[in-house]
């Protein structure tokens, strides 16, 4: 065999091939909801942060804009979409999925033709304050109804006040949706969606745990691909199925030494979302220092609250859940949480994105950055750059700041 | 051992050829539009000036943004490490290294083998940068070499509020027409930079002694506006420009 052959089998041999069991899936959910009229079903567009359990008792097929704006930006269609919203007057300093999504729903732009219209909108505010305005956009312009849940930021704690007014909404919230799907709220059904709900972050949470492993069988790259079902399809048994699979795939990759990053000998945390149109570049530009990002604060924000859930009351300890998400919560109880992750996962540093989009993710990192260095002795390296607005990246730069770092963690 | 170090920035290269720690050589060039040529272009004339063949060289370490389109170097390293090896090879003392280069400036914290603890760059934009410099030098129809002695001579520096480039331009253009001197623009010039890296460098934490590298350090008005901000006095080689050349030279001793 020639060395070409080798590497290429090399190259298959770590591939995870689950990949195309989650593409049939997202192809079918998609198919299911561009069609959902002609089915009689209800669509309804959430945020990625959104209580979804509840539309899935409903059957109500959610959608995401902003689950839109991440394939819009892998597909390298952001720039285009950023400038259009800014040709309809948004400013550049809206967030890139926002402005992506905005100018893609009259033109029927982005790599699948547009989302399917909403027969309403659930917007919940625990990841941003954007998302408000976005959607009150959204709602002018489909002319459907909008319901808001208004989680309150977490200084020091939650306070019963503050889980009554969360709790209160969210029966206000199943009301909104019986008046909206013309049916009564099936509570035994609820229930199951429930505990499928804390089944699959369970199960989603122990895929990421098998990067622990040295060497990690899956970085935080694959984990940006797979985090798709635990956003959209939260509550289902089809999300419960595909993540039992895919956590078998790692366990197994173990058990073989299959490792996504060959020769892995620095482990790294990436802190933010992902840069869409990027990730392959990023992903080989680490990996040609022999660097691995086993993990992330992003794609375990999910996951991150799960243990607050109880199934068998999933309406007061969901409120309570959903307001803790990870950029919803101070400083301090940030730290804590990329502390533990730091921990976990053994790593040799810290690879923050600033991201111009995110504002309520960004804001802060560089306090964060220096609590790190300080408390932990961990090295961090910050990069500037946007997760769907290409013009935000400087390719030079971004490189030169990563050799860098990582000259410094080799010396 | 014979090495050399090149290092192509975004407005010159510079090229330093070193015998086992001693100087025997540097050169700066504009690099133009292709640096790849210019890497090439600067070592030849710095050895034809030294009197020496190419086959004396050793090693070749090339950094800059240009790094990775030198073909004949035998590794290519960052600027911030060069810089780092560079200063502390000149005055082991320094611990911190502001460089202010054509189109970004930086700053780095170093431990006492000269090995990067820390650094930090500016964001996508020129403030700053002697690019930010060459602009306003053009708009005040000022030579960029007497900005430096201008600036010292100013009675109060004019206050440039904005952080882009551009429109610093226009309120250096207004400030023109508003009979401002020009010795007093070019110090509010020179202090818009410096607040801007100033800011940089207290994120990363300043720690004396200073060093200032890079073409900008050449400025005796920028170093004065950058000291005034950081609180503490700089020294400024006068190897500057060519730091991060010899930083490359002396990595390659150890290839």
């Amino acid at each position: 065999m020639t060395e070409q052959n080798i590497a290429d089998l090399e190259k298959e041999k770590r591939k995870i091939k689950s990949v195309a069991k989650m593409k049939e899936i997202m192809t079918t959910y998609y198919i299911e909801a561009k069609t959902a009229a002609e089915s009689g079903k209800k669509v309804a567009w959430i945020t990625s942060g959104g209580p979804v359990e509840f539309l899935i008792a409903m059957d109500v097929i959610p959608v995401y804009p902003e689950n839109h704006g991440a394939m819009i930006g892998a597909s390298k269609m952001g720039v285009d979409l950023c400038e259009k919203a800014e040709e309809m007057g948004y400013s550049r300093d809206l967030c890139s999925y926002a402005r992506a999504d905005i100018a893609a729903a009259p033109i029927n732009g982005g790599p699948i033709g547009g989302l399917p219209r909403p027969d309403f909108l659930v917007c919940c505010n625990n990841i941003c304050g954007t998302v408000l305005k976005w959607y009150e956009v959204m709602a002018r312009y489909f002319d459907v109804p909008l319901f808001i849940l208004d989680t309150p930021f977490i200084h020091k704690e939650f306070s019963p006040a503050a889980k009554k007014y969360v709790i209160d909404q969210t029966y206000e919230y199943i009301a909104f949706l019986e008046a909206q799907t013309g049916k009564k709220m099936d509570y035994d059904r609820m229930h199951e969606v429930s505990r499928l709900a804390v089944e699959g972050l369970r199960l989603w949470q122990a895929v990421l745990d098998t990067a622990a492993h040295k060497p990690a069988p899956m970085t935080a790259f694959d984990a940006f691909f797979h985090l798709a079902l635990i956003v959209t399809l939260r509550g289902t048994q089809t999300t419960v199925d595909y993540y039992r699979q895919l956590l078998a795939e790692m366990e197994q990759r173990i058990k073989d030494g299959i490792a996504m990053v060959p020769n892995e000998k620095y482990r790294l945390l990436w802190d933010n979302l992902p840069v869409w149109y990027r990730t392959k570049w990023l992903s080989e530009k680490f990996a040609s220092h022999d660097a691995c990002l086993v993990g992330d604060t992003y794609t375990s924000a999910w996951s991150g609250v799960m243990d607050l859930i109880d199934p068998d009351n999933f309406i007061e300890s969901g409120a309570v859940a959903y307001s803790s998400v990870y950029i919803n919560v101070s400083l301090d109880k940030m730290f804590d949480t990329l502390a533990a992750l730091i921990r976990k996962y053994d790593v040799d540093g810290l690879v923050m994105h600033s991201n111009r989009s995110c504002k309520p993710y960004s804001f802060g990192q560089y306090d964060l950055q220096k609590m790190v260095m300080e408390r932990l002795g961990i090295p961090t390296l910050m990069i500037e750059a946007d997760m769907v607005d290409a013009r935000s990246f400087s390719e030079s730069q971004i490189e030169t700041r990563i050799d860098a770092f990582m000259e410094k963690l080799k010396t | 051992m014979i090495t050399a170090g090149i290092d192509i920035g975004s407005i010159t290269a510079k090229a330093a050829v070193l015998n086992d720690g001693k100087i025997l050589g540097t050169r700066v060039l504009f690099t133009g539009y292709n640096a790849k040529q210019a890497g090439r272009m600067v070592l030849d004339e710095l050895i034809r000036e030294i009197d020496m063949s190419m086959d004396a060289i050793n090693a070749v370490v090339s950094t800059g943004y240009g790094r990775n389109s030198v073909d004949f170097a035998d590794k290519a390293v960052t600027e911030i490490t060069c810089h780092g090896t560079g200063a502390h090879f000149i005055d082991p003392e320094i611990r911190f290294i502001v460089d202010v280069g054509g189109q970004d400036s930086k700053v780095i914290r170093i431990d006492e083998t000269g090995r990067v603890l820390d650094f930090a760059m500016n964001d996508k934009c020129a403030a700053g940068t002697g690019r930010f410099l060459e602009v306003m030098a053009r708009a005040l129809e000022v030579d960029l070499d007497a900005f430096g002695p201008l600036s010292l001579q100013a009675d109060a520096a004019s206050k440039i509020s904005s952080i882009c480039t551009v429109f610093a331009e226009s309120e250096v253009i207004s400030l023109i027409s508003k009979g401002e001197t020009r010795e007093n623009i070019i110090a509010g010039i020179h202090d818009a930079a410096a607040s801007r890296i100033s800011a940089m460098a207290r994120r990363v934490g300043i720690v004396p002694p200073v060093m200032m590298t890079g073409g900008v350090a050449k400025n005796i008005g920028a170093v004065r506006a950058l000291e005034t901000r950081l609180e503490t006095p700089i020294r400024v080689s006068p190897h500057a420009q060519v730091n991060g050349a010899i930083g490359a030279a002396i990595l390659a001793r150890k290839l």
